[in-house]
């Protein structure tokens, strides 16, 4: 099986959705450690995007076409750090998924580049509280998956089980990068917010392919 | 060359608030009034950070009629923001941008000067980020390190390893900084005065480095061994 245009839009709506249901958790995480608006911003940023694609005259005709749209209206309406970071993570997304269908590769290909967005946009490495600590192993997760012969909808289950232990695993470090790390050693004890959101994102992903191909 | 701006460098001045982007322009223009300066604050909707859109409208402007330009931002995504704008820019616009490693004032106000007097881009750039030095003149004569009252005797000196981890970031930089203005001392760590957190946290110490620490006054005594024991303490971190 593969994954077309309608689980990218699947994916996106179910990211908006979840979210928007975790908006508050966020913000507590965020007021922690960071400024408070992670919740607020993500779900802002979201919301546009979700306007935009219903604005659309005719639907988006592949998957990079959604993720181009995601991350044009998250760096334009997320106002924080998240922006830019989602944002150059969707493009590069975009760039890596330029066929109308992705096969378990295609997702890898997705995944790898949307890391590979978040690392040059933060300059930021595994092991320093960001959302590269969820992303860095989902990857991981997905290539090992993709190379075991699962189908895109187990690739994503596997990224999005690895991200969720990746988010988990932020809580003792301390932050090295962004505004937690103003904290120092008091940053530790903390989930990281990014990397939650970042788990929240890889979860719908998921989510929406295992709807796709049920 | 009718126009108010006839400088060749322009300044974007980035900020996650548009008061704050709007004041440091203002400042600015006051001492360079040939210079075109864009604000480019807030999230474009009233609130607090940074967006997409006012950055690249800035930017255009800015780079508009050949000029270059030199970007000043203030907190993080002001900065992740901008470098997504030249990202995607015309990368012969994006060849004219320079972003700023500077104080976002002082950066702005030397900035200015310096394009006022027709600098050109690289020069620009560098009394931007020159004026980071403002904050911890260590070197210079007459800082406030050197304004330990003349011909006192030293009260007292100390080399002491600092155990943590991330340095003298921050935390024990404010730590030390208050500490040392509560006694009736002059104290010196690595030639800076102790009592300026900014100036602690320039020095970059870090974790298992050496530091020079000297004290004098009347109580320079009680300064020195509250300041070491504060550092072999790790500033209760380790």
């Amino acid at each position: 099986m593969t994954l077309d245009v309608s689980w990218a839009i699947a994916w996106v709506r179910g990211t908006a959705q979840t979210v928007a249901e975790h908006r508050d958790e966020l913000v507590e995480l965020d007021r922690q450690i960071g400024d408070g608006d992670h919740g607020e911003n993500l779900t802002r940023g979201f919301t546009a995007v979700i306007q935009r694609l219903d604005a659309l005259e005719e639907p988006p005709a592949e998957v990079g076409d959604v993720l181009k749209l995601v991350a044009t209206t998250l760096m334009s309406t997320v106002g924080g750090a998240a922006g830019p970071l989602y944002g150059t993570a969707y493009l590069r997304a975009a760039k890596a998924t330029g066929a109308p269908r992705l096969d378990s590769a295609g997702v890898v290909a997705l995944l790898e580049g949307a890391l590979e967005g978040i690392v040059v946009r933060g300059k930021s490495t595994t092991g320093e509280k960001t959302m590269v600590d969820a992303w860095s192993p989902a990857v991981e997760a997905a290539v090992l998956a993709a190379d075991a012969g699962l189908d895109p909808a187990g690739v994503l289950a596997a990224a999005a089980d690895a991200a969720e232990r990746g988010a988990e695993a932020t809580i003792p470090m301390v932050a090295s990068k962004g505004r937690a790390s103003y904290l120092g050693e008091r940053s530790a004890g903390h989930r990281d917010p990014g990397a939650e959101s970042s788990a929240l994102v890889l979860r719908a992903a998921a989510w929406a392919a295992a709807e796709a191909t049920a | 060359m009718t126009a108010s701006a006839t400088a060749r460098v322009a300044l974007v001045l980035v900020s996650h608030s548009d008061q704050l982007a709007r004041g440091a322009v203002e400042l600015a223009a006051q001492m360079a009034p040939n210079v075109l300066l864009v604000p480019a604050g807030g999230d474009g909707t009233g609130g607090l950070g940074t967006s997409f859109e006012q950055v690249e409208r800035a930017l255009d402007l800015a780079t508009a009629e050949g000029r270059s330009a030199v970007v000043l931002t203030d907190l993080g995504s002001a900065v992740l923001t901008t470098e997504s704008v030249l990202d995607l820019a015309d990368p012969e616009l994006a060849a004219r941008v320079r972003l700023a490693d500077a104080p976002f004032v002082e950066g702005a106000v030397a900035a200015a000067v310096t394009a006022h007097g027709g600098a050109d881009l690289d020069a620009v750039l560098a009394a931007a980020e020159h004026a980071g030095s403002t904050f911890a003149p260590t070197g210079d004569p007459g800082t406030p390190a050197a304004a330990v009252p003349s011909g006192e005797p030293a009260e007292g000196e100390a080399v002491v390893a600092l155990r943590n981890p991330l340095g003298l970031h921050a935390r024990p930089a404010a730590v030390l900084a208050r500490m040392v203005a509560g006694f009736d001392a002059a104290v010196t760590v690595d030639g800076v005065n102790a009592a300026s957190v900014l100036e602690l946290m320039k020095l970059g110490a870090a974790g298992g480095q050496s530091l020079t620490v000297r004290s004098t006054g009347p109580e320079g005594r009680a300064a020195l061994d509250a300041v070491v024991a504060a550092i072999e303490g790790g500033f209760g971190e380790v």
